[in-house]
């Protein structure tokens, strides 16, 4: 079974449709990347697969559990790393955290291994009794996706995980992200091309609130397919140009001399 | 799902001591509370050993510094965005409202106590009648529930605190003032007598002055028991209507 399926996803905000159809499923070690560019609906079906937001229309499971129906059930079994990793500006990353172990019912000694767990995964200990107003960016992103693993879900969605984070950074969570895979269902956004090379199993490209095509990984890292489209690794650039426009990358530098 | 309540509520009043926002309020609420009953009260010079004119104020105090407490309960959440992460954590949203407003509540309940001086000074120089001081506690505390319920509703409804703010103190005052002339007044001229009955009937003054002298009745509790439950749950609607925006 799936442990995310998504079917006929639909957002409309008034007359304007920010979802438009979206359906897919992500199995057990998959990393999923949404690609798109800016504003082409990866965020709202986010907010929707998390429970956010209602859907239009359509239908979403989480382990099997029917987000509308099963609200609880099914955040039970999510972490979420929201858009800009929200948090409580006043709080300490310890408070933070132990307020997240509050609300998902953590208790005893399982809360204990689970926060040093996910301390240490992220790497938190050197702030953890400061204030978040008074973090880094890149402390800021790690505290919230150490509030998204610490309960070890099976499934995590990720909204710009390694966004304003420097190289280094951005290399550890990626090598996060590998590392929990195996055990869980991820999705993760990006507009950053490299990252689904870095990271994923599978990718989607959304843009205007619709999949325009599924890519993966060929074998022995000789680049991605998108549909009938290759790039060769470092090169999903212009199959992304080619996707989301409409037009080739030929066509576009025609254009430009034009 | 009491879980989740509860540990809303103690972030929520942890919240208040970790920032500046407790003492200042203690502070301005104690500070007030002594001017009102001392000065303008004139506690000492009606030489009767009752606390009319410490309660007497509650109503106006009440309608500044209970949107300065609301206000912030949701529009801060929506505009840091932390409202995506609450509101994705397994609690219901019916459970994360209750657990904000009660936290909300449970500081007013600790800024009033602080009061004690007061109560101390009057029994320590009379004999007043505990019964009516205790009811009087329980009304104002009641009342400022009222209030908050408000204002936190009308915190869901903007990113702003300033509207919030403002838009909580004009509510309130008119669930204030709707018992006496300033709304009678302009209401009875053409409203069927039946509105106008209905109408003086949400002001907390007029319950609230009958609760401090002594007057528990079991309708005005009922009042403010249904009026917070009514608010609550206008809250959730409006959580719910407005988190996409």
């Amino acid at each position: 079974m799936a442990m995310i399926e998504i079917e006929r996803l639909v957002k409309r905000f008034g007359a304007f449709t920010a979802v438009d159809g979206v359906g897919f499923s992500v199995e057990r070690g998959t990393v999923l990347g949404f690609l798109g560019p800016n504003g082409a609906g990866k965020s709202t079906t986010m907010k929707m697969i998390t429970g956010f937001l209602p859907p239009s229309s359509g239908r979403i499971r989480i382990s099997g559990f029917d987000v509308a129906a099963r609200p609880l059930e099914a955040k039970r079994r999510i972490g979420y790393l929201p858009e800009g990793a929200p948090a409580y500006a006043d709080m300490t990353p310890r408070a933070f955290l132990d307020f997240i172990a509050d609300v998902r019912g953590l208790t005893g000694a399982d809360r204990r291994r689970k926060l040093d767990e996910a301390i240490a995964r992220i790497d938190l200990g050197p702030v953890l009794e400061q204030p978040i107003d008074t973090l880094s960016k890149g402390f800021k992103r790690r505290v919230g996706l150490a509030q998204a693993i610490l309960h070890d879900p099976e499934v995590l969605i990720l909204d710009e995980p390694t966004d304003g984070l420097d190289p280094n950074q951005k290399h550890a969570v990626r090598t996060l992200i590998k590392g929990m895979a195996a055990t869980k269902a991820i999705i993760i956004s990006t507009h950053i091309l490299e990252e689904v090379e870095a990271v994923c199993t599978r990718s989607l490209i959304i843009a205007r609130g619709k999949v325009l095509a599924e890519g993966e990984p060929l074998p022995e890292d000789a680049g991605w397919r998108f549909g009938t489209l290759e790039a060769a690794p470092g090169r999903l650039d212009a199959v992304f140009r080619q996707i989301t426009t409409g037009q080739s990358s030929s066509d576009q530098s025609a254009e430009l001399a034009a | 799902m009491m879980n989740g309540t509860l540990a809303i509520f103690r972030r929520e009043l942890a919240g208040y001591f970790a920032t500046p926002v407790a003492f200042v309020f203690i502070i301005i609420f104690l500070l007030l509370n002594g001017i009102f009953t001392f000065y303008v009260g004139g506690l000492f010079e009606r030489g009767q050993a009752d606390l009319r004119p410490f309660f007497m104020f509650h109503p106006w105090l009440y309608l500044l510094l209970m949107p300065a407490i609301g206000m912030r309960l949701w529009a801060e959440e929506r505009r840091s965005g932390s409202i995506e992460l609450l509101l994705t954590l397994p609690v219901g949203l019916f459970d994360v409202v209750v657990g904000k407003f009660l936290a909300a509540w449970c500081f007013t309940a600790i800024a009033l106590a602080l009061t004690f001086p007061v109560w101390l000074t009057v029994s320590f120089l009379g004999h007043p009648d505990q019964g009516v001081i205790l009811a009087g506690y329980l009304g104002s505390l009641l009342m400022a529930g009222g209030y908050l319920a408000i204002c936190a509703c009308l915190s869901a409804a903007t990113r702003n605190q300033v509207v919030a703010f403002v838009v909580g103190v004009v509510v309130c005052l008119l669930f204030t003032v709707s018992g006496t002339p300033i709304v009678l007044d302009l209401v009875s001229a053409w409203a069927p007598h039946t509105l106008v009955q209905a109408i003086a009937s949400f002001s907390f003054l007029t319950r609230f002055e009958s609760i401090v002298q002594g007057v528990i009745d079991l309708r005005d509790l009922i009042y403010f028991a249904s009026l917070i439950a009514f608010w609550l749950f206008a809250n959730a609607v409006v959580v719910e209507l407005r988190k996409a925006g």
